[in-house]
């Protein structure tokens, strides 16, 4: 009897891994690597909930990208780099590509996806330099980077300044990583320019403990506080924040510090928050009404749904999106809809996401303009800041859609980008 | 009956010396080789590479380190991170400044340095045990690791501080870098692994071995007998660092090929998982580094597999559960068999030489 359950048992593994790998040579797999536990989790969470519902309802809606139907494999990376490469070598046959939502992980595939011949695509994060095509052929980094938020921050900062920051503090709160670090380079550089005082303050993973951080904050009394952070680390530097007094309206963080989970734990005391943004927030767009007809009204929603609409969830439904566009477009190079890796690739160096086509895909007004080509994979650079209502629980958007210091930041990656292919020892492209 | 040692005869202390005394071992053993060198690297792929056999390889080899410390010397090390930290940090800074140097040989010296740091860390062993002393070395993980990422110098001076490894080949064929096939990274892992565990197994059965372990088992007894503590003790240290340092030299060289110190040597990613395989494994037992790094290494992986692959879970369901039976593995161990998967293995064995009869 045993046996006989043992053998009923293997044999329907068997078909069952038999049938998995059938569905995956079908259709167009796009794997994600996503992080629904550990300290990162409140921001993974609904990030992977926007990307799921998106490929969903895409597939319901249209029957996949020009009939091929989305194939899209969770893999739990836990935000933990190993986990991560295990990921990728489990799912990079015929992947398009990969979204690893993690700067540690995104430099550590770089290498690997590129020799492989997949695509990354990390949105708004990963290596700044990556915006560079003519260096990383596999790579993109649309449609904004650290060093524009970091340059755009100062801007802003500029503007409510009256043009004048000379000898005034500037503080940056950072994560003590790879993703942190990023806009140092660029902070110092605009500081040599603009004579403010740049303070560092690194905060370390998993970022619950900054007692020391704030004391300092409260010593130094900086005119205003830059966030580079990511998870619990944002909700306990706003409340830290909050409790020291510290004026909200001078504490902007990057788009990774700026979502509902990261400021609801402060309560009242986060109000006028602001943080950089690259879409838009809320549910009045057409792509929600269709996820909302195709995918939660059919009881599919990813995860429990209650994430619908927040800054993260919406950001997820960006970044599926652009890639699914991306599928579109080699397509439609390619005239076939049974498209390859490498396919994949040149269809996202064409995609040119104007404001009309933003619309036809239901994302009017949601994000601005912005086109990929061979020599720039860094997209528009462009990135607004949004304020944190407490009282409405609600973000607003307070200023335009603008640029970087593209004068410093594009001799920052050409510099970075040019060091990086002297090591890898990678020739030009797109002369 | 299979497994039996009657008719066979040692007659000199060479062959009553050998590691393998039986002759079924013998064979066990050579089969295993044989497969390892000559079968694996035909069939092997990048995701039996990546995810767990050149893993495993670098994790055994920090486990046997940890092993000689722990194990062997009874000197209880948190460390672990750190010195893997040291290993790779080296292997770094040298490879950049000799760019032409040999990648086995810079992987060596990686490990030398990382032996004289762990001296200098095991200084404290003299004076403090047990706990106070795993407290210490637990001062030495975060103090490495502060140092790697506070001190630009070490990350020359890059951007974010992720160090990144550049190709180095052995007779012609890349073994670092993203370019280096699987075979040639598993083959240069498993001959680091074969001739270093040789060596341990020697240094174990030798004198410095032997006054190791009588250090462990009463440190004053063995001072009084005549065994030195301090020459003992730092040896253990730097004997166990070095083993350590060499594996983190390949787990940032080979393996992952670009680190960032705060994430890839946390106190949770490596120096808790590498005491736990020796705790499962077996402590004191060179075959337990072994088991218990292939069961940190594979039972994630094997879990995922199951329940993400086979039940059809979700990714995230499937984890909650891993967190959990990883948990209860850990305490059903140490309930069940507290001497490891090594001493199940011996069990194995003597019930194998009986077998069929049960007496």
């Amino acid at each position: 009897m045993r046996i006989k359950q043992l053998l009923i048992g293997m044999i329907a593994s068997v078909i069952a891994v038999s049938s998995y790998v059938e569905m995956a040579i079908a259709d167009l797999k796009f794997p994600m690597l996503v992080y629904r536990t550990g300290a990162y989790a409140p921001n993974g969470i609904p990030n992977a909930d926007g990307f799921v519902d998106y490929y969903k309802m895409i597939n319901a809606r249209d029957g996949g990208i020009g009939g091929e139907k989305i194939f899209h494999p969770e893999c739990e990376t836990g935000y933990k780099t190993q986990v991560g490469v295990e990921c990728y070598e489990k799912n990079k046959k015929d992947a398009m590509v990969f979204q690893p939502m993690s700067t540690g992980i995104t430099y550590q595939l770089i290498p690997k996806a590129t020799a492989d011949g997949v695509t990354i695509y990390s949105t708004g994060y990963g290596r700044t330099s990556a915006a560079n095509g003519k260096v990383f052929k596999w790579v993109f980094n649309a449609p904004v980077t650290y060093w524009d938020g970091a340059s755009i921050a100062v801007r802003h900062i500029l503007k409510n300044n009256f043009g004048n920051i000379k000898g005034k503090k500037i503080a940056l709160v950072y994560h003590n990583s790879a993703y942190g670090k990023e806009p140092i380079r660029t902070l110092e550089t605009l500081s040599k320019k603009h004579g403010f005082k740049l303070m560092l303050l690194p905060v370390d993973h998993p970022g619950q403990e900054q007692k020391a951080t704030w004391l300092k904050i409260r010593k130094a009394r900086p005119d205003n506080v830059l966030m580079w952070g990511w998870g619990v680390m944002n909700q306990v530097a706003i409340k830290s924040a909050a409790s020291i007094k510290f004026p909200m309206d001078k504490f902007i963080g990057i788009w990774w510090s700026g979502s509902e989970n990261d400021v609801l734990p402060a309560g009242q005391g986060a109000h006028g928050y602001k943080s950089l943004t690259f879409n838009a927030p809320g549910t009045d767009y057409q792509v929600h009404k269709d996820i909302k007809k195709y995918v939660h009204d059919k009881g599919e929603a990813s995860g429990d749904g209650s994430h619908f609409g927040t800054v993260l969830y919406n950001r997820g439904l960006f970044q599926a999106m652009v890639q699914v566009e991306a599928a579109t477009v080699a397509q439609k190079i390619h005239g076939t809809s049974k498209i390859t890796p490498a396919m994949y690739r040149d269809g996202f160096e064409n995609v040119n996401l104007t404001a009309k086509r933003l619309e036809e895909l239901g994302f009017k007004d949601f994000a601005p303009p912005f086109q990929i080509s061979c020599e720039n994979h860094g997209g528009s650079g462009l990135a607004a800041v949004q304020q944190w209502d407490a009282k409405a629980k609600k973000w607003n958007m307070i200023t335009e859609y603008m640029y970087g210091d593209s004068d410093v930041v594009q001799k920052l990656i050409a510099e970075d980008s040019s060091k990086y292919a002297a090591e890898q020892k990678i020739a030009e492209r797109c002369n | 009956m299979i497994y039996k040692e009657t008719g066979q005869y040692k007659s000199s202390y060479k062959s009553d010396h050998a590691i393998f005394p039986l002759l079924q071992d013998k064979i066990a053993f050579s089969t295993l080789m044989f497969i390892a060198f000559l079968i694996i690297p035909f069939v092997i792929n990048s995701y039996w590479e990546k995810a767990i056999l050149v893993p495993f390889l670098i994790f055994s080899l920090a486990a046997i380190g940890l092993n000689i410390l722990t194990g062997y010397c009874g000197q209880v090390s948190l460390g672990t991170g750190g010195f893997m930290a040291v290993g790779a940090f080296s292997t770094y800074k040298i490879m950049t400044y000799f760019p032409d140097m040999n990648i086995m040989i810079i992987i060596l010296i990686s490990g030398l340095i990382t032996a004289a740091v762990g001296i200098i860390f095991g200084l404290p062993s003299l004076r403090i045990k047990g706990f106070y002393l795993a407290v210490a070395t637990l001062a030495s993980q975060f103090f490495l690791v502060w140092l790697f990422n506070k001190v630009p110098w070490f990350y020359n001076y890059s951007d974010t501080g992720q160090i990144t490894v550049s190709e180095r080949t052995m007779f012609g064929i890349p073994v670092t870098g993203a370019e280096a096939p699987s075979y040639a990274t598993y083959l240069f892992c498993l001959v680091l692994v074969v001739v270093l565990s040789f060596a341990a197994k020697n240094l174990i059965r030798s004198k410095m071995g032997r006054s190791w372990m009588a250090i462990r088992d009463m440190d004053i007894a063995a001072e009084i007998i005549g065994v030195p503590p301090l020459k003992t003790k730092l040896s253990a240290f730097a004997i166990s660092s070095f083993y350590i340092g060499v594996a983190g030299a390949l787990y940032f060289a080979v393996f992952l090929g670009a680190i960032e110190v705060t994430e890839s040597f946390d106190i949770m990613t490596i120096s808790f998982p590498v005491l736990f395989m020796i705790i499962i494994g077996g402590l004191g037992s060179m075959l337990g580094s072994f088991l218990g790094a292939a069961f940190v290494v594979t039972l994630p992986i094997g879990l995922k597999f199951l329940m993400v692959d086979m039940v059809g879970l979700s990714a995230v369901t499937a984890k909650h559960f891993e967190i959990t039976i990883w948990g209860l593995l850990m305490i059903v161990f140490l309930i069940v068999e507290p001497h490891g998967l090594a001493r199940l293995w011996s069990i194995a064995k003597e019930k194998l030489r009986r077998w069929p009869f049960p007496y």
